[in-house]
């Protein structure tokens, strides 16, 4: 890694991070370093450890042993000041159904200590960029699951996170879809958000700056998409993927 | 501060978007006060009796006047042999057959000793037992009239007082009962279920990654049920004092503290259950069989508590409904104070603390 990069720009940094549970070891001794403003896709098959990484990154999990730096905080001394700088999508479709959409924005404002001013100017913003003006006072159950997607990820960085954390964010939406979505993360990833993403939609790799692939647990390939096709000689991010999970042993957990 | 009132705020949003569970929750109360007060009432009145008087002398017809006279009873069958009786019973024209012995005016006069048979339905036997001891009661008062004086020696008769609820009204038993069970209902089911609720949801994932303080999340689950819970509390005593006429006999203030101590057990309890349980089905069976068979059937809202089997008994002790309707009873019914419930005061205190400590030490901060 560029170790001329001083410490200040890493984001999120993990040395030999590991989670067991009992004799099985989720997360086995992973080391990486994640840059400001950086979007890192973070891949792997199921059962191969990611989201488990991923929950001991935003303070969901405590590992078993290993140091993990979030936004200059300890993930293991300082948990609540971690909480504080990240924002958090999961894969599940994670905003309140019987809510209004601008009553979800207030009460995830108000929870990460926004004041009400601050609250109503944003999301009078955000409704603009999002064109979602007309679906303002409507009930979230009410829309699409595409427009449910941009906002769950609107609501993850409204606070302004230095780090979000997207678990599977895109799952069950077509490409086109996909694609609108991504727009909406580089556009964060452009405002000095670092992006740590995991996914299993190949073509969403290609669109990461770095990406990492994990196989039982362990690191076994992290680089630009460019420089992994090169390196296992593939012509795109799901060949590389196939060359290493075939040597997974792990099934699907 | 913000963040718990934007948050109860929430709380009170899911609540009242559904606005089938919500009448449910208010209208339960008052359903079951009418359910059980007018419905399944145990108290005996105007029951249907069939009699049978082969002799229609003075003495007979006046104690027969009486019987139907009495709110207790009206004769809808007049028999003319025990066949009727049968018949009368098999289509169900009548719980209760009383039958004169032949000449029954004429054996009072000459031998001083007459007798009369009652016959019970006894297929519910509370029922039976009661009907048969009412219509003794007025046997024994019209047989005070006709020889008011005792004869001398032997004949001992016993003196019945009603205490604390003479008119033996059967409201005075299950509001207290009621109360309990509407309580716990709504505060450890709902409750456990709004909570299990966003585990499902995945919410809970979210605000667990958030600085959200697990405890605010906690109380701001509880704010809502509690404000249902005191709501539901003053419709039933509104209820039962205006419309069933059972008096608040002690001190209401006492009846208050004793209720929101047991709404606070009731409160941690479904915190309890929601900790232990990940689906809201689970929940809901868990608090469903786990909590309303024991608090129905071990409280002492149906079946007395002393009357139970050893074993039964022991378990009821760990059914906070039991001390409550107990020290709802003391309070509302024999006109005591708290002063007089402090055992059952007692043991709901050590039942909220141990139950808050356990459910908050299992509460996950963190998914594992």
């Amino acid at each position: 890694m560029n170790d001329t990069t001083s410490n200040q720009d890493k984001v999120i940094i993990t040395e030999n991070l590991t989670k067991k549970f009992g004799h099985f070891t989720a997360v086995d001794h992973i080391s990486f370093e994640v840059k400001k403003g950086e979007i890192f896709g973070f891949l792997g098959a199921n059962g191969a450890g990611k989201t488990t990484a991923m929950r001991m990154l935003c303070g969901l999990s405590i590992p078993t042993s290993g140091k993990g730096t979030v936004a200059g905080y300890d993930i293991f001394k300082q948990p609540e000041m971690v909480k504080r700088s990240i924002g958090y999508m999961s894969q599940k479709f994670s905003l309140y159904e019987d809510l209004k959409v601008w009553e979800n924005i207030e009460l995830f404002g108000g929870i990460y200590g926004m004041n009400d001013k601050e609250i109503a100017q944003k999301t009078d913003e955000l409704m603009k960029t999002l064109d979602f003006e007309n679906e303002r006072d409507k009930l979230v159950k009410s829309l699409p699951l595409g427009f449910k997607q941009k906002l769950a990820f609107s609501v993850s960085i409204f606070h302004n996170p230095q780090v979000v954390f997207l678990d599977e964010p895109t799952g069950g939406v077509d490409p086109i879809t996909r694609r609108k979505f991504w727009e909406l993360i580089y556009a964060a990833a452009a405002s000095g958000i670092t992006v740590f993403v995991t996914t299993h939609y190949m073509d969403e790799a290609e669109y990461c700056d770095r990406v990492s692939i994990m196989v039982d647990g362990k690191i076994e390939a992290l680089d630009s998409p460019e420089n992994l096709k090169k390196t296992f000689n593939a012509t795109s991010m799901d060949g590389v993927f196939q060359q290493l999970a075939r040597k997974a042993k792990r099934v699907d957990s | 501060m913000k963040q718990l009132l934007s948050f109860i705020r929430k709380e009170f949003h899911h609540i009242f978007r559904d606005r089938t569970t919500v009448m449910i929750l208010l209208l339960m109360p008052i359903i079951q006060i009418i359910l059980f007060g007018f419905a399944m009432s145990q108290e005996v009145k105007n029951t249907r009796i069939v009699v049978l008087a082969n002799n229609m002398d003075e003495v007979t017809r006046k104690l027969i006047e009486k019987i139907d006279a009495s709110s207790y009873f009206e004769v809808a069958v007049v028999a003319h042999n025990t066949k009727d009786i049968n018949v009368a019973f098999r289509d169900g024209k009548a719980k209760l057959a009383i039958v004169f012995e032949d000449h029954f005016a004429d054996n009072i006069k000459h031998t001083g000793k007459a007798n009369i048979q009652l016959i019970a339905d006894a297929t519910d036997p509370n029922a039976a037992t009661s009907f048969v001891f009412y219509a003794s009661n007025i046997i024994t008062a019209y047989q005070k009239e006709l020889t008011p004086v005792q004869t001398a020696g032997g004949f001992v008769q016993p003196e019945v007082k009603m205490l604390y609820n003479p008119q033996m009204v059967s409201a005075f038993n299950f509001v207290p009962g009621v109360l309990g069970m509407i309580m716990i209902l709504i505060c450890a089911m709902m409750t456990s279920i709004a909570i299990v609720r966003e585990k499902e949801m995945g919410t809970m994932e979210i605000l667990l990654v958030s600085p959200m303080k697990p405890i605010y999340t906690i109380l701001s689950k509880i704010a809502p049920y509690f404000v249902l819970s005191v709501v539901n509390f003053t419709t039933i005593i509104l209820l039962s004092v205006f419309v069933l006429n059972v008096p608040i006999a002690g001190s209401f203030i006492s009846l208050v503290v004793v209720s929101l101590l047991y709404i606070f057990v009731s409160l941690a309890l479904g915190l309890l259950i929601s900790t232990i349980t990940s689906s809201q089905l689970a929940a809901m069976l868990i608090s469903g069989m786990g909590l309303m068979m024991p608090v129905m059937l071990l409280s002492g809202m149906i079946f007395p508590v002393e009357n139970m089997p050893g074993v039964l008994r022991f378990i009821s002790n760990f059914v906070p409904t039991r001390w409550y309707i107990d020290a709802v009873k003391t309070i509302m019914i024999k006109g005591l104070s708290i002063m007089d419930v402090t055992k059952d005061v007692g043991v709901l205190a050590l039942m909220a603390t141990v139950l808050i400590i356990v459910s908050m030490k299992k509460f996950k901060v963190r998914l594992e």
